[in-house]
């Protein structure tokens, strides 16, 4: 079973990033869930979801606290929340953001892109409010090899109500640009 | 009957739900939105507007009135469903006596959520277990497939003439309300074949004025009739094995009978729950087991009517048997705890605890599971609050 913690903020849409990643792994035959921690739903607070893969039907139901991977939507989460908490040493984390931006790197594999710019780049979202979701799953797809970026692709356009061509778009740059550390 | 054609989306327990009231053919729905049930209704809502459901779709300005418009519209004939949620069952209290007393078979979804204060919008399951005497038989959904599943059989059971009561189907507040996973949707044709129109005997015909439920003298039929609903209530059982394996064989589907029991053959301790917190607890069992641990899991399925015969035979041979609550009562051990002791009582020889968990949303873990088993084997006969107190 592999588990995936995603950290954003409210409207950043965290939560359909789990949806879709866990609609990838299904589309190549694994069994998922995916969920969020709810909170009080309010625009830029910190929000948490889950996403967990697995060759056979998933019976846990708690919420994940040793993920194999994280992606953080936002950095400047990472000030407010402790986003590694938990995560396995060999684990995997994906961050919005510039190489450098995670402080103890060290210990994990590490994927940074600048989802916020390729959103914006591709008309998702507004410069306040950039919708990064997709396109930082270009970037899961890269450094985690667990769904194939073309699985990442036909789950967001089964998922997005609208823009679809764009998020694809957003999804393929992400993955072209996503350095690994 | 056709053969099924069946498909399977990844889905959540809501719009699993929505989309079994949609195979359900029904005509009626009326609902006042609460988190976390409000996604249920916004999606009928939709389905009612775009054409996919031929509905009527009541508005109202609470959980009373969504309940009394819903027991009108079936006793036209019009098969009617609502949702609802914590507070707002509370609400409902009332109106959920008069559906059962004047054997409406209406199916209601819960989303099971805490009851305040303090304020929670998390899961629990207190606000349903409070309904169990309202006349209701009641289901708990471990999956999102049961919870899209039980709208459709509850209809079957709940309109079967030797019933004639209505059901309530639970799931637990985002663990399955808002969690996604695959679901097989039912082939719509063979779901609407299988239910048929509602067919009620009595009905509101404004050609032909009557009285429901008016008022009956201490000498009328008033204690018989509650007689009739107890007895309905208690021969169901049977009736509903029967329909589960019914619905197993043309769906292709997998719901268990009114319980499930998961490595109970050899099992010397075992817990019992209701709802989807028993996946969590089934992990655990598999993994105890893979240490040699001989630990089992009955699940409730069925909550009302009361599953006796079932948990009787499943609790043969135990050493002991822990119930566990995601429920509150005060002044008295919690009601699945009395219930599964009042099956047992001198009918089988086994030590039974109480524990309860998860009140509030408060996540329930492997840990957790892991402790109740310790605690079956070395623990006091105390009632014992899990993960409480502790950080």
């Amino acid at each position: 079973m592999y588990e995936i913690r995603f950290h954003g903020r409210g409207g950043q849409g965290a939560v359909t990033a789990s949806k879709i990643l866990a609609t990838a792994a299904f589309l190549e035959s694994k069994w998922v869930t995916s969920f969020p921690f709810f909170g009080t739903e309010r625009r830029g607070a910190p929000v948490t979801a889950f996403t967990r893969i697995d060759e056979k039907k998933i019976e846990l139901r708690s919420q994940i606290y040793e993920p194999d991977a994280v992606v953080v939507l936002d950095k400047s989460l990472m000030k407010v929340v402790n986003v590694t908490e938990g995560l396995k040493s060999d684990g995997v984390i994906i961050v919005n953001g510039k190489t450098g931006d995670l402080v103890e790197a060290g210990k994990y594999r590490v994927g940074y892109v600048d989802a916020t710019s390729i959103a914006l780049r591709n008309g998702l979202g507004d410069p306040s409010h950039p919708i990064v979701n997709t396109a930082i799953l270009g970037a899961f797809a890269k450094v985690s090899n667990l769904v194939s970026l073309q699985s990442i692709k036909n789950a967001t356009s089964d998922t997005v109500p609208s823009k679809k061509k764009e998020n694809v778009n957003a999804i393929q740059e992400a993955y072209e640009e996503t350095e690994l550390n | 009957m056709e053969a099924v054609q069946s498909s399977r989306r990844i889905m959540t327990g809501n719009e699993a739900v929505a989309t079994g009231v949609k195979l359900s053919k029904v005509k009626v729905v009326s609902a006042y939105p609460i988190t976390p049930q409000t996604t249920i209704v916004e999606k009928l809502a939709d389905m009612v507007a775009n054409g996919e459901l031929d509905a009527k779709y009541i508005e109202v300005e609470s959980e009373h009135s969504a309940m009394a418009s819903v027991i009108a519209s079936e006793l036209t004939g019009a098969r009617s469903y609502t949702a609802s949620s914590s507070h707002g069952i509370l609400y409902m209290h009332e109106n959920l006596h008069w559906a059962a007393g004047m054997r409406v078979p209406l199916v209601m979804s819960v989303v099971n959520r805490a009851i305040g204060p303090p304020w929670s919008i998390w899961g629990e399951q207190t606000d349903t277990f409070n309904q169990k005497d309202t006349g209701w038989m009641q289901v708990y959904c471990e999956s999102n497939q049961e919870a899209m599943d039980s709208v459709i059989l509850g209809y079957k059971i709940a309109e079967n003439k030797k019933i004639l009561l209505p059901l309530m189907n639970m799931l637990d507040a985002f663990t399955l309300s808002h969690t996604s996973e695959p679901v097989e949707i039912r082939d719509e044709k063979t779901a609407h074949d299988y239910l048929g129109d509602l067919d009620l005997d009595f009905k509101i015909d404004y050609k032909n004025p009557a009285g429901y439920g008016s008022l009956v003298a201490p000498d009328g039929p008033f204690m018989e009739m509650k007689k009739d609903m107890r007895d309905s209530m208690y021969n169901a059982a049977g009736i509903i094995r029967e329909e589960i394996s019914n619905f197993n064989n043309l769906f292709e589907a997998n719901l268990p009978g009114l319980t499930e029991n998961f490595m109970m053959e050899d099992a010397d301790y075992a817990l019992i729950t209701a709802g989807a917190i028993s996946s969590t607890a089934k992990y655990t069992v598999r993994k105890l087991r893979e240490k040699g641990q001989k630990v089992g899991l009955i699940r409730l399925y069925f909550y009302r009517p009361f599953p006796g015969e079932e948990i009787l035979k499943a609790v043969k041979g135990l050493k002991g048997l822990g119930v566990v609550e995601r429920n509150v009562s005060y002044g008295q051990r919690g009601p699945t705890f009395e219930d599964v002791v009042s099956a047992l009582y001198r009918r089988a020889d086994v030590p039974v605890r109480n524990y309860v968990v998860g009140l509030g949303g408060r996540d329930i873990r492997v840990k957790d599971y892991e402790k109740m088993f310790e605690n079956l084997v070395e623990g006091d006969n105390e009632m014992e609050w899990i993960n409480v107190g502790v950080k």
